[in-house]
C-alpha cells in the first residue's frame, strides 16, 4: 500500500539529490534561454543537417548491430547447450572492457590502406591501390561496427539475466503447446525479456550519443563533434551548449521510451525458479551457435587484443615501470571508489521511486540520469562552472568575514572528479538497478512493510539478497565505464594524478599508436578481471536456481 | 557495517584528493597544460633538478583547460598555461586569464612574429606545415605553393587531415590573412576538390595514405614525419621514407608555421619561479631540446638543429605575427564547413 501525501524523508532526500545530480545538465540547459545568435544561422546553412542524420544513422545503426549481436548470444547461452558454451557466457563480456576509441584506432591501423591487411593483399596480387575495392574503416558504418562491437555486451548482459530468470514454467508450457526453439524464443521468451532488452539498449545508445572519440577520429560528423567545433572551433560557448541542449532531447525521447517499456510489461517473478532444460544443439547447429557466439567476440576482443598486444610486444616491455604501476592503481582506486559511489546513490534514487512514485519523483530521478548520453566534456564543464562558483563565494565570503583566503576548496580535487563519475554514470547503475527491483513483485514489499519493517530494512531484508546479481552488474558497469572514461577526468583531475586512460589518449592522439599499446592493454586486462568475476558470480546465480 | 566501510573508504579518497591538489609551499610552480605530458615533462624536471623547484602539471585539452581557469578566476592554482598553438594561446589572452611579462630575457631569446604584442604570451618551439610528395610519382619541380594544391591537376591526389583540427584551421586562417576571405574559400573549395578521400585520421595517417598509393601528396607538420622516420616500428618508417618534403611559397610568403607556447597566467601566485621557469624554456639546452625529442625547431635563433631536421633542409618561415591565427579562428572554421571540408 502506497499513500501519497505529506513529503516524506524519502521523497526530500532523492529530491535534493536529484538536483545536486542535475546541476551540471542544468548549466547546459541554461544556454537555451540565450538568444540564437548568427552561428546558427550559419550551423543550419551548412552543418546542421550532417550532424542530425549522422547521429541518427549512427543510432539506428547501433541499435541492429548490438540487438542482433546481444539478444542472439545471450539466448543462446542461457537457453541452449553447445560446445563452448559455458566459455562463451563469461567471455561475450570482454568486448566491454574495451574502450570505444582504442578498438577504432586499432581497427584502423589494421585495415587502412597503410596497414597489415591491405599491404598483403596488395603484395600478394600485385595490386595498387585502386585496382580493388575494400570497405574503408574510417566511415560511418565503420563507427557503427565499432560502436556495436564494444557496446552489444550491454544489451547480452542485461538479456542473459533476464533469460535465466525467467520462470522456466512459462517456455514449458510453450513446449508442451508446441513451440520449438525458435517459437519459444519470439512469443514467450523475447516478449518476457523485452524490459531488460530495452534497458541494454537504451544504455548503448545514451554511450553512442555521447561518443566522441571515435566519431571524431572516423571523421564522421556527429552533434557531439559538432558541439565541440562550434564551441572550440568557431568560439561560441553559447550555441555550443544550445546543441548540447537538443541532444539532451534525444537522450529523454530515448529515457521515456525505456520507462514506456518496462511500464508496458508488468512481468513479476513467477515463484520458485528452476533453470529451463537447455535446448541441445548438435552437430552443424551447435557449430553454428558456437560460430555466432565466436564471431563478435573475435572481432570485439579477441583480434583487437591481439593487435594491442603485438604492438606492446614491440615496443618493449620497457614501459612498464613505476609510473605504470602508478598509473594503474590511480585508475583503480578512482573506479572502485566511484563504482561503490554511484550504486549507493542508484540505490536511494531507485527505491525512492519504488517506495513514493510520484511524479515529482519520476522527474528527478530522470533528469538524474541524463548525464550518460551527455559527452564527458560538457558534463566536466559542467561540474567545474557551479564547483569554481561555490569555491570562489566561500573564499569571498572568508575574505571578508575571517580575512583569511579558503582558496579553491573543490575545484581540482578527487571529489570533483567523482562527482562528475556520478553525474555522468547514475544512469548505468540507475536503470540495471530498476530493471532488478522491476521483477520483484510490490507485494513483497508490502508484505514487508505490513510486517512492521521500515523501508530501510525492506531494502536490506528482502531486496538486497534478492538483487545480488543486479547489484554485483550495476558494480561492474560503472567500474568498467570509469576505468575507460577520459573526458571528465581530462579536465578534473588534480595536479600530478594521471591514469591509464588519459596516458593512453595522450599517446594515441601524439599518433604514437604502438607506445599507447601498452596503457591501453592494461585497462583493457584491468577490466577483465571484474568481467570475469561478476560473470561466475552470475553463473552461479544460474545455477543454484537450477538446483 | 558496510556502509561504514564504503564511507571511510569514500573519506579516505578526499583526503588524499586534498593532500595532492594542495601542498603551496615556497619554490613551487603549478602548470596547465596542453603539451603532452612526455613532450613536456622531462624539461620540467631538468628545471627541478636546477633550481630546486617543484614543478606540478596538469595536461589536458587547451580549451578545456582555459575554461578551467575562466572559472576558477584569481583563486586558481594554475601559474602558467602551456599551449600546442598560437591560437589557443591568443584565446587564453583575449579571456583575460593571461597577464603581460616583463623579461628581456624572453624578448632578445624570441623573434617578433612568434610573441605576443603586449608579452602575454611567448612562442617556445616552431612546427612547420609544409607539403609532402611521394618521390615516385610527383616531380618537385611541379610543385610551387600551398595555392596550387587547389589546381585541377592535382585532382584526387592530394591528402588532408579532417577541418576539426586546429593545424588546418590556424592554416586557413593565414591564408584569410594573407589574401582574404574570398581567396581563401575558392582555395579550399578547390583543394576539397582534389582530395583522394575524405578527410580522416592523423597527420601521420595522410603520410601512410600517401606511402600507400592512395594519395601522391599530403599535408603534415615536420614532427610527425620526423616520429616516424626513428620510430620502432619499421613500417612506419618505409611509409616516410617514400616522402620527401617540399617546402612551399619560398619565393613568397613562406612555409606556414605554428608555435608552441606559454603564457603567465593572471592568477599566478608563484610569479618569480614562474618567470625564471619560463626564461629557462628559451635557454639553448632546452631549444635543443625540442629539435631532439620532438622534432620541432627551436623559436630561438641562432641554436643548433638536430640531423633529422637538417635533413629537411632549411626554409623561409610565414613571418605572420601568430596572433592572427587566434583571431581568424572561428572565421576559418566557418569558411571550411561552407567548402565542405569535412
Amino acid at each position: 500500500m502506497r499513500l501519497a501525501g505529506r513529503p516524506s524523508p524519502w521523497g526530500l532526500g532523492v529530491g535534493a539529490l536529484a538536483l545536486v545530480l542535475a546541476l551540471p545538465v542544468l548549466v547546459v540547459v541554461v544556454n537555451l534561454a540565450e538568444p540564437a545568435g548568427e552561428v546558427w544561422t550559419h550551423l543550419a546553412e551548412t552543418v546542421l543537417a550532417d550532424y542530425v542524420i549522422n547521429s541518427l544513422l549512427l543510432m539506428g545503426g547501433v541499435t541492429a548491430g548490438t540487438l542482433s549481436m546481444g539478444v542472439t548470444t545471450a539466448w543462446l547461452v542461457a537457453m541452449c547447450e553447445f560446445p563452448g558454451r559455458r566459455i562463451f557466457q563469461w567471455a561475450l563480456l570482454l568486448p566491454m572492457a574495451m574502450p570505444a576509441y582504442i578498438i577504432a584506432y586499432t581497427y584502423t591501423g589494421l585495415l587502412d590502406v597503410a596497414g597489415p591487411v591491405q599491404t598483403l593483399l596488395r603484395d600478394a596480387f600485385g595490386w595498387s591501390w585502386g585496382d580493388y575495392w575494400f570497405p574503408e574503416v574510417r566511415s560511418l558504418p565503420g563507427a557503427v561496427a565499432m560502436l556495436s562491437l564494444v557496446l552489444y555486451p550491454y544489451v547480452y548482459l542485461l538479456a542473459r539475466a533476464a533469460f535465466l530468470e525467467q520462470s522456466a514454467a512459462a517456455l514449458e508450457a510453450g513446449r508442451t503447446l508446441g513451440a520449438g526453439p525458435w517459437r519459444g524464443f519470439f512469443t514467450v521468451a523475447l516478449p518476457l525479456a523485452r524490459p531488460a532488452v530495452i534497458t541494454g539498449l537504451s544504455l548503448a545508445l545514451m554511450e553512442t550519443l555521447a561518443d566522441y572519440g571515435t566519431v571524431q577520429y572516423f571523421g564522421v560528423d556527429t552533434f557531439t563533434t559538432g558541439i565541440f567545433r562550434t564551441w572550440f572551433g568557431l568560439g561560441d560557448a553559447t550555441a555550443a551548449a544550445q546543441l548540447a541542449a537538443v541532444l539532451l532531447g534525444f537522450v529523454f525521447l530515448l529515457i521515456l521510451l525505456e520507462r514506456w517499456s518496462r511500464r508496458q510489461s508488468r512481468y513479476h517473478h513467477g515463484g520458485a525458479r528452476r533453470r529451463q532444460v537447455p535446448f541441445r544443439l548438435r552437430g552443424t547447429r551447435g557449430g553454428l551457435a558456437a560460430g555466432a557466439c565466436l564471431a563478435p567476440l573475435a572481432f570485439g576482443f579477441l583480434i583487437p587484443a591481439s593487435q594491442l598486444a603485438v604492438w606492446a610486444w614491440r615496443t618493449g616491455p620497457a614501459l612498464v615501470d613505476a609510473r605504470f604501476l602508478e598509473l594503474m592503481r590511480n585508475s583503480l582506486l578512482l573506479a572502485v571508489g566511484a563504482a561503490l559511489m554511484v550504486l549507493l546513490l542508484a540505490l536511494i534514487m531507485a527505491y525512492g521511486r519504488r517506495l513514493r512514485p510520484s511524479p515529482l519523483m519520476h522527474a528527478a530521478v530522470n533528469v538524474a540520469g541524463l548525464g550518460y548520453a551527455v559527452p564527458g566534456t560538457v558534463i566536466a564543464i559542467g561540474v567545474m562552472l557551479p564547483f569554481a562558483w561555490l569555491d570562489n563565494t566561500v573564499d569571498g565570503w572568508a575574505r571578508a568575514q575571517l580575512g583569511l583566503s579558503t582558496g579553491l576548496l573543490l575545484s581540482g580535487t578527487l571529489f570533483a572528479l567523482l562527482f562528475a563519475y556520478a553525474v555522468r554514470f547514475l544512469a548505468v547503475s540507475l536503470q540495471t538497478v530498476e530493471a532488478g527491483l522491476g521483477r520483484i513483485r510490490p507485494s513483497m514489499d508490502d508484505a514487508a512493510r505490513s510486517l512492521g519493517r521500515r523501508p530501510w530494512q525492506v531494502l536490506q531484508e528482502i531486496h538486497a539478497p534478492l538483487l545480488g546479481g543486479t547489484l554485483l552488474t550495476a558494480l561492474l558497469l560503472v567500474f568498467v565505464d570509469v576505468l575507460k572514461e577520459l573526458p571528465a577526468t581530462l579536465i578534473l583531475r588534480p595536479f600530478n594524478f594521471n591514469t591509464l586512460a588519459v596516458r593512453t589518449y595522450e599517446l594515441a592522439t601524439d599518433e604514437r599508436l604502438a607506445d599507447a599499446s601498452g596503457a591501453a592493454l592494461a585497462i583493457v586486462l584491468a577490466g577483465i578481471v571484474p568481467v570475469v568475476l561478476l560473470s561466475r558470480a552470475i553463473a552461479r546465480t544460474g545455477e543454484r536456481h537450477a538446483t | 557495517m558496510r556502509i561504514a566501510v564504503f564511507l571511510s573508504f569514500l573519506l579516505s579518497l578526499a583526503s588524499a584528493a586534498t593532500t595532492a591538489a594542495y601542498a603551496s609551499s615556497a619554490g613551487e610552480v603549478n602548470i596547465y597544460s596542453s603539451r603532452k605530458e612526455d613532450l613536456i615533462r622531462p624539461l620540467l624536471e631538468r628545471f627541478s633538478e636546477q633550481t630546486g623547484v617543484r614543478v606540478n602539471l596538469v595536461t589536458g585539452k587547451d580549451d578545456a583547460l582555459i575554461q578551467r581557469l575562466v572559472s576558477e578566476g584569481a583563486n586558481s592554482p594554475a601559474d602558467l598555461l602551456i599551449t600546442a598553438d598560437a591560437g589557443r594561446l591568443h584565446r587564453a589572452k583575449a579571456a583575460g586569464v593571461l597577464q603581460p611579462v616583463d623579461s628581456a630575457t624572453l624578448v632578445a631569446a624570441i623573434p617578433g612574429a612568434y610573441r605576443d604584442p603586449q608579452n602575454h604570451w611567448f612562442g617556445l618551439s616552431l612546427r612547420a606545415r609544409p607539403i609532402w610528395y611521394v618521390k615516385d610519382r610527383v616531380d618537385p619541380k611541379a610543385l610551387s605553393s600551398y595555392a596550387d594544391l587547389a589546381d585541377p591537376r592535382w585532382k584526387k591526389r592530394v591528402c588532408v587531415r579532417s577541418s576539426g583540427n586546429i593545424y588546418n584551421q590556424s592554416m586557413l586562417a593565414a591564408l584569410i590573412a594573407h589574401d582574404g576571405e574570398e581567396d581563401a574559400f575558392t582555395w579550399a573549395e578547390g583543394l576539397v576538390k582534389n582530395l583522394a578521400r575524405k578527410p580522416a585520421g592523423g597527420d601521420r595517417d595522410q603520410i601512410k595514405a600517401a606511402a600507400a598509393g592512395q594519395c601522391d601528396l599530403a599535408i603534415a607538420n615536420t614532427y610527425y614525419v620526423g616520429g616516424m622516420l626513428t620510430s620502432a616500428d619499421p613500417a612506419d618508417r618505409a611509409a616516410a621514407e617514400k616522402l620527401t618534403v617540399f617546402w612551399p611559397d619560398q619565393q613568397g610568403r613562406g612555409v606556414h608555421v605554428n608555435v608552441s607556447g606559454v603564457g603567465l597566467t593572471a592568477a599566478a601566485r608563484h610569479k618569480t619561479d614562474a618567470v625564471r621557469l619560463m626564461e629557462f624554456l628559451v635557454s639553448d639546452e632546452a631549444q635543443r631540446w625540442y629539435a631532439e625529442s620532438n622534432f620541432e625547431y627551436p623559436v630561438k635563433p641562432g641554436v643548433p638543429w638536430n640531423a633529422t631536421l637538417e635533413g629537411f633542409g632549411r626554409f623561409k618561415a610565414d613571418d605572420l605575427p601568430m596572433a592572427k591565427l587566434g583571431e581568424l579562428n572561428g572565421a576559418a572554421v566557418k569558411l571550411m564547413d561552407r567548402a565542405g571540408w569535412k
